[in-house]
């Protein structure tokens, strides 16, 4: 029983990073239409920068969590400048290709330059060490990951869907025209939103730097999880993406206890299940 | 005039036979194909680290000079063994390659396998681990180079062992390596009187191992062997000290590291690390210079891996019975026969010898990752601790359940 229960927390704990890349895509795909398969390369990208300000610049933990998002998400404006907004009006599989194209690039790049194996960064102080929770040793580090990212997604969802300016956003998904009737930058907004989602990405990047390897493949390989995340909750739906996200972690946990092998088809399972028996997701609304 | 003209005949097919033979035994051309992972998580273990080992051999054997023709290719397999079949067989019959060089990843290196032997080419596999490739599997046109999961075994697993860790959990790759490095380890643990008391299997390439680390912690074994290799154990690793594993007591044994993973890791992380290698830059004289010449040309200026080492060293005994018969009878087991016959010896590796199996026989080194302070030198990592001769390193003969070994 107590080793169910410490499954159950680090299932939480990966959760957490599912939900805030799956926050982002689902930002992005409600608001721009877009099918973001940059968001893993982005996340990668999150985590180097990391490493670069701690290694280069000589700044920190804390400060990075800040900058990184930022500095990412201008990047991610600027493709969205240069690249994705002619894509708008398009059919779906045009910004798929597009920023699956980007991801592969900016993977490659990384991956010439710093291999495959990865680069160390270091647990803040402030974050090492664990506490003995009496069923399991709980790292520092990880309570403050889940912790972090439940705040950033619930901060995130108030945002979108109970302010004044997360109101203009969904009106402008609805319809651009009116909104810009009213005086509303429009396309800024929109390129704002993708700036939002991308830094999104890139924090979880931070934030997983310290727990794996700091490597040019660590999105791939987690955003196809994430993708099959964002269809069972729904596409666009940014609370259910949120509220997916932690329970997929943990059912993910529970079969790497039960069944290990199957750990990672487990969620792939579930989507199938889940698509068969309501296509829109579960919180999805009718097209 | 009618036996004339016959004899003549005779005379010109004879000639030309005669000619055509020696045509063919004077035949100094050469393929070279490097098959590995050029992208993903074993690429810097051997990648373009194990394409430019094969370019220095070429260079450094001075075959050219001699009027031979070598040519070089490389592909990547993307650890997936449909795709390396595919290359292999599209190397053997359009580009014919008469040599594989590398073929790291166990599952990929036993599908290549079965092509080798099929199309008569030659593969001397530097990379992939399974001890099944010298022994049920084991094949008259390839050579086991650098390391095999028996030695793994034997060598870390004993000397723990003998320090005391008798109680074993692993955590092991889900495919033919890992299974192959267990089963291996496992006999050696119960062989010298200890026990194994589980193991969680993982799929390959996976980020998170806080669950199986926590199946492991409760086991309260104190031994937790990482049956697994490249991004795996180096996140293996990572994680097992963030959740104190090694803090409460538990050791961790890395069955299989590569010098890269350590770089990786860094030596704050991997410091008192035990494992087994069979070749490191800092060995002796040889291995520093080679080295040296081998990081000035990398991009990232990495120390080679004993894989990339091994491509090396591998293709130069190459290159040398190629010489030995006068030129390339481009027919795979003849050539691994006469490799078999004659000794082995270079800088990297020592003095050595292929045996009937094709296993690669020399020394196998234990080593230490040393404390940052004791560090004095960019990839200044391991400290060596014990030396396990060539012919007790491996699994001996009289166990094998190869068919090429006469009994």
């Amino acid at each position: 029983m107590q080793a169910l229960y410490a499954q159950l927390l680090v299932g939480l704990i990966n959760g957490s990073f599912y939900a805030l890349l799956s926050l982002g895509l689902a930002v992005i795909f409600g608001m721009l239409n877009i099918i973001n398969f940059a968001h893993g390369a982005l996340y990668m990208m999150g985590a180097f920068c990391a490493y670069f300000l701690l290694n280069v610049a000589g700044i920190g933990y804390w400060p990075a969590l800040i900058i990184a998002p930022i500095a990412v998400g201008i990047f991610g404006m600027i493709l969205e400048r240069t690249m994705l907004q002619w894509l708008a009006g398009l059919d779906h599989l045009y910004g798929l290709l597009l920023t699956f194209g980007i991801a592969l690039i900016v993977q490659g790049v990384f991956q010439n330059y710093f291999g495959s194996s990865g680069l160390p960064y270091a647990i803040p102080d402030e974050l090492k060490g664990g506490m003995n929770l009496g069923f399991m040793f709980l790292p520092i580090y990880r309570g403050w990951v889940v912790v972090f990212s439940l705040v950033v997604c619930l901060a995130t969802w108030f945002l979108i869907e109970k302010t004044r300016l997360g109101a203009y956003l969904r009106a402008a998904t609805e319809n651009p025209t009116l909104v810009r009737a009213f005086g509303v930058n429009v396309p800024r907004m929109i390129t704002l939103t993708y700036g939002l989602g991308v830094g999104l990405a890139a924090l979880a990047g931070v934030l997983s730097a310290p727990i794996n390897q700091v490597r040019p493949l660590m999105g791939a390989d987690l955003i196809i999880v994430v993708f099959a995340v964002v269809v069972i909750g729904g596409m666009g739906s940014i609370m259910g993406s949120i509220i997916t996200g932690f329970a997929l972690g943990v059912i993910e946990g529970l079969t790497k206890y039960f069944y290990p092998e199957a750990s990672n088809t487990v969620v792939f399972v579930l989507m199938v299940l889940v698509l068969l028996v309501k296509p829109t997701g579960l919180t999805g609304r009718a097209a | 005039m009618k036996h004339r003209i016959s004899a003549l005949f005779l005379g010109t097919a004879l000639a030309l036979a005669a000619g055509g033979g020696a045509a063919l035994a004077q035949d100094k051309t050469v393929k070279v194909g490097v098959l590995t992972d050029n992208s993903g998580l074993y690429s810097d273990l051997g990648g373009a680290g194990s394409t430019l080992a094969a370019q220095m051999a070429i260079e450094d054997s001075g075959m050219a000079a001699k009027g031979w023709k070598i040519d070089l290719i490389s592909a990547d397999h993307q650890n997936k063994p449909d795709i390396a079949t595919t290359i292999a067989r599209q190397w053997a019959d359009v580009e014919k390659v008469d040599i594989f060089m590398d073929v790291l990843n166990s599952g990929v290196a036993l599908a290549v396998n079965n092509v080798v032997k099929e199309k008569n080419s030659v593969m001397i596999n530097t990379g992939a681990a399974t001890s099944d490739l010298t022994n049920a599997q084991c094949s008259p046109n390839t050579v086991h180079w650098v390391y095999d999961t028996y030695m793994l075994a034997n060598s870390t697993g004993q000397a723990l062992v003998k320090a005391g860790g008798d109680t074993w959990y692993f955590l092991t790759a889900d495919y033919a390596f890992g299974a192959a490095l267990e089963r291996d380890t496992t006999a050696v643990i119960v062989k010298s009187g200890g026990k194994v008391l589980g193991s969680v299997k993982h799929p390959l390439n996976s980020s998170d191992f806080s669950s199986f680390l926590l199946q492991a912690q409760a086991s309260k074994a104190k031994i937790v062997g990482l049956a697994n290799a490249g991004g795996d154990t180096t996140n293996s690793i990572k994680q097992a000290s963030e959740f104190g594993i090694v803090a409460g007591g538990q050791k961790l044994a890395g069955l299989l590291l590569f010098i890269t993973d350590v770089h990786s890791l860094g030596l704050k992380v991997a410091q008192g690390l035990n494992f087994t290698e069979t070749f490191y830059w800092d060995l002796n004289d040889g291995t520093r210079a080679f080295s040296k010449r081998f990081s000035e040309r990398m991009k990232n200026k990495a120390m080679p891996s004993m894989v990339q080492a091994g491509v090396y060293s591998g293709l130069i005994h190459y290159f040398k019975t190629l010489e030995a018969m006068g030129g390339n009878p481009h027919d795979g087991a003849k050539v691994v026969a006469k490799m078999k016959e004659l000794p082995t010896d270079d800088a990297l590796f020592g003095k050595g010898s292929i045996r009937a199996d094709g296993r690669k026989i020399h020394p196998a080194y234990l080593f230490e990752v040393k404390a940052p302070q004791d560090s004095k030198a960019p990839w200044d990592y391991y400290k060596l601790i014990g030396t396990t001769p060539g012919e007790q390193a491996f699994r001996p003969l009289s166990e094998s359940a190869c068919p090429l070994v006469k009994k």
